[in-house]
């Protein structure tokens, strides 16, 4: 075996992501206290220690705005593991960022549908605006470009994540100015979500299980949330033995302003044949929710 | 016969502050946990067996007999494990549900421990939603300050913890033994079955993992009665559910139905296809589910009649695209993400995936072979069925449909490209109508 090869095994860096010589330094020792006092709160949520890899993690990205070197060590060492479950847990979840983040991820969503309906074209004018790629970041520091699967907000297609709070129903135009202002140090307010998009850090310390006193903040649902629900009430539709006074807003739902209006629900068309019911037949399980049918 | 729309999980999301716990017992919230601690944890069971319900992750087990499987007590803990994951494309109802009313979950997973004798329950939430998670931690906290939840529960003696945990980002981990090792701090890998979660689950202890929608229906079941639930849906697919429109409708949302609905009512509900447009093809449950057409229209939206008509229900996650739309780029992408999220542990899916992914890239690029569509249809066949979990199979059910229903299109990606054939202009939103600006907004 050459030398090259056997410094692979070098326990200094065996377990490590590629990370620079800073990652590895020591935290200073306020820092660490404050750590450690946080991390006792997060395992002791667990019956099982290990169970708090995946928060600590997050409460590392809160403190060094990524996974260093110092923060696998540190996950390892209170969790009874070795650098390399550490690391082999922090490489196989894509929030978890291997090299230094910017103060804000702009995660364009370019899975199927909100590629089609305008993702792409979003993406691509963000990344020549920028002048930065998919997991790249801005020389300033200030924004890394995404491109991010499904985020379970279809009905809001094209949407742009930033920091993990929605900002529906993009437009290429929408998307440069919300990274103009973002790069400008002005405060951005999601569609859904906090009064403002807090900072990468700020986002992963409540990720940590840190919650950060925003919850009442922003709207409980959006318009395309709401849709069904307005035409129900429009109809006079409702649950079997359901009063219908729902909310106690018989009338007029309340909306956030900015909504779209309705098509003029009047002309739905309810069938009335009754569902047919096939033989029983079993269904392939889908990815959620797998159980023991198959 | 029913109301074509039963607003029961969405009824309050309109309400002012509808995530607060003052807003939810304003409407009857956390009276049908007071109801269920009167009764015996058997009956509770009983009750959620009988209404029937079917699991609304996808898979559509019952729930109620999930939790009859379960080991019986042995004197040690027993988990419920709340699968938040919700990452399969075009699924986005329990993501919504959790903003606008948590409680509604929360009540369900303190009714749902009382009747599996579970004292500490989890709720693993996908981690790229912050807002959700803190509207759910607020409302851990404001059950727990109100009684609903910590030692002996509203003097019934009953213990019941819930912690909320956020993932990191794997779509794998929304398979309920990857999230069970992913919750243990793991790799989110799937477990080889036997042992089911049943048996041996969160820490090797009898766990029942449900999906959100399954266990927030679970109070108006006990406060209702089984009958009321099965008053709406079919013989075979009882109850409502959440059904998800997007993609190229007039107007996208959200509308919560009795099962066996079908596509052509709800298409009315959304407006139609957006105005100079017509219906190509949708997905009845998320991309995992195999597409449907024009054809299967009536359709009834439950378990069985999708099945029967080739596809599957799963999380009627209904994505629409319009006659625009190249069924292969569709296709390609969504097989590109398939690739991505194969954790890698079984081989049909590590390398299935990756190759196929290889060969839609090329017919995208009107790059194919002659033999590309039989090379695909192949591996579909050696993965379908021989893989780990149901991610493998997922991967298929795309290319196969669209093959299926769209074969000369896979056809001409053999000597022109997609975008060629399909200027992608045409699908945008923002191209087809200046309508649609942000409703974000950006202050100084």
């Amino acid at each position: 075996m050459t030398e090259d090869l056997w410094s692979l095994h070098d326990t200094h860096e065996a377990g490590y992501l590629h990370v620079s010589t800073e990652s590895k330094e020591p935290y200073a020792a306020d820092v660490l206290e404050r750590l450690r006092a946080d991390a006792e709160v997060v395992i002791a949520r667990y019956p099982e220690k290990r169970s708090a890899l995946l928060p600590l993690l997050h409460l590392v990205q809160s403190v060094d705005g990524y996974v260093t070197g110092r923060g696998i060590d540190l996950c390892a060492e209170l969790l009874d593991l070795t650098t390399a479950e550490v690391s082999g847990v922090a490489t196989f979840y894509t929030q978890y960022k291997r090299h230094p983040n910017g103060d804000y991820t702009v995660g364009v969503c370019t899975n199927t549908l909100c590629a089609i309906m305008g993702g792409d074209r979003i993406f691509d004018t963000l990344s020549e605006h920028l002048g930065v790629g998919h997991d790249e970041t801005t020389p300033d520091g200030k924004i890394t470009l995404e491109r991010i699967e499904c985020n379970a907000a279809c009905d809001y297609a094209p949407v742009v994540m930033t920091n993990w709070e929605f900002f529906d129903n993009q437009t290429p135009e929408s998307a440069t100015r919300l990274v103009d202002e973002l790069r400008a140090g002005k405060d951005v307010v999601p569609t859904r979500g906090a009064a403002k998009v807090c900072t990468f850090k700020e986002v992963s310390r409540v990720l940590a299980g840190f919650n950060d006193g925003r919850a009442d903040e922003g709207v409980g649902a959006g318009p395309a949330s709401l849709l069904g629900l307005e035409i129900a009430k429009q109809q006079g539709w409702h649950a079997p033995s359901d009063d219908a006074s729902g909310t106690g807003a018989p009338a007029q739902p309340e909306v956030p302003a900015g909504q779209t209006s309705i098509d003029s629900p009047s002309k739905t068309t309810p069938t009335d044949a009754p569902p047919t019911k096939p033989a029983g037949h079993d269904t392939l399980p889908g990815l959620e929710g797998k159980d023991e049918s198959k | 016969m029913t109301d074509t729309l039963t607003p029961i999980l969405t009824r309050l999301w309109d309400a002012p502050e509808s995530w607060k716990l003052s807003t939810y017992e304003q409407h009857e919230g956390y009276q049908a946990l007071r109801q269920a601690l009167t009764m015996t944890p058997e009956a509770v069971l009983g009750a959620v067996k009988d209404s029937s319900i079917r699991g609304r992750g996808g898979a559509g087990f019952p729930t109620g007999l999930k939790w009859s499987f379960m080991a019986p007590p042995d004197g040690g803990p027993r988990y419920l494990v709340v699968n938040a994951d919700e990452s399969e494309p075009g699924t986005c109802k329990d993501i919504p549900l959790m903003m606008a009313n948590p409680h509604v979950l929360i009540e369900g997973v303190a009714i749902s421990s009382y009747a599996i004798g579970c004292e500490k329950a989890f709720i693993y939430l996908r981690g790229e939603v912050v807002h959700v998670y803190r509207r759910l931690l607020q409302a851990v906290e404001e059950a727990r300050a109100a009684g609903y939840l910590g030692e002996n529960v509203l003097g019934s003696g009953a213990t019941l913890d819930i912690v909320v945990h956020a993932g990191a980002g794997a779509y794998i981990c929304g398979e309920e033994t990857a999230l069970l090792d992913s919750l243990e701090g793991r790799r989110g890998q799937p477990r080889l079955k036997p042992p089911f979660p049943g048996a041996a689950g969160l820490y090797a202890r009898p766990t029942s993992v449900n999906n959100v929608e399954s266990i927030a229906s679970v109070p108006g079941i006990i406060r209702n009665g089984a009958d009321w639930f099965k008053s709406m849906g079919t013989e075979k697919s009882t109850g409502f559910g959440i059904f998800s429109l997007s993609g190229h409708v007039a107007n996208p949302g959200q509308f919560e139905a009795p099962l066996g609905i079908t596509m052509r009512e709800l298409l009315d509900l959304a407006g139609g296809i957006r105005e100079g447009h017509r219906l190509k093809f949708w997905t009845p449950g998320g991309s995992s589910t195999p597409i449907f057409t024009e054809e299967h229209l009536d359709v009834p939206l439950d378990f069985d009649s999708v099945a029967a008509a080739g596809s599957m229900l799963g999380t009627r996650a209904l994505q629409v695209f319009d006659e625009t739309v190249s069924v292969v780029r569709a296709v390609a992408r969504w097989t590109e993400f398939y690739q991505h999220e194969s954790c890698g542990k079984c081989t049909p899916c590590r390398e299935g995936t990756y190759w196929m992914r290889q060969i839609m890239t090329r017919l995208e690029h009107g790059k194919g072979s002659q033999d590309d569509i039989d090379k695909l249809l192949d591996m579909c066949d050696n993965i379908l069925g021989r893989a780990f979990c149901a991610l493998g199979d997922a991967a298929t059910s795309p290319i196969t449909s669209a093959i299926k229903y769209f074969r000369e299109e896979f056809e001409a990606g053999m000597h022109t490209p997609v975008d060629v054939l399909f200027p992608p202009e045409k699908s945008m939103l923002f191209a087809a109508s200046d309508t649609k600006e942000s409703s974000g907004m950006v202050t100084a």
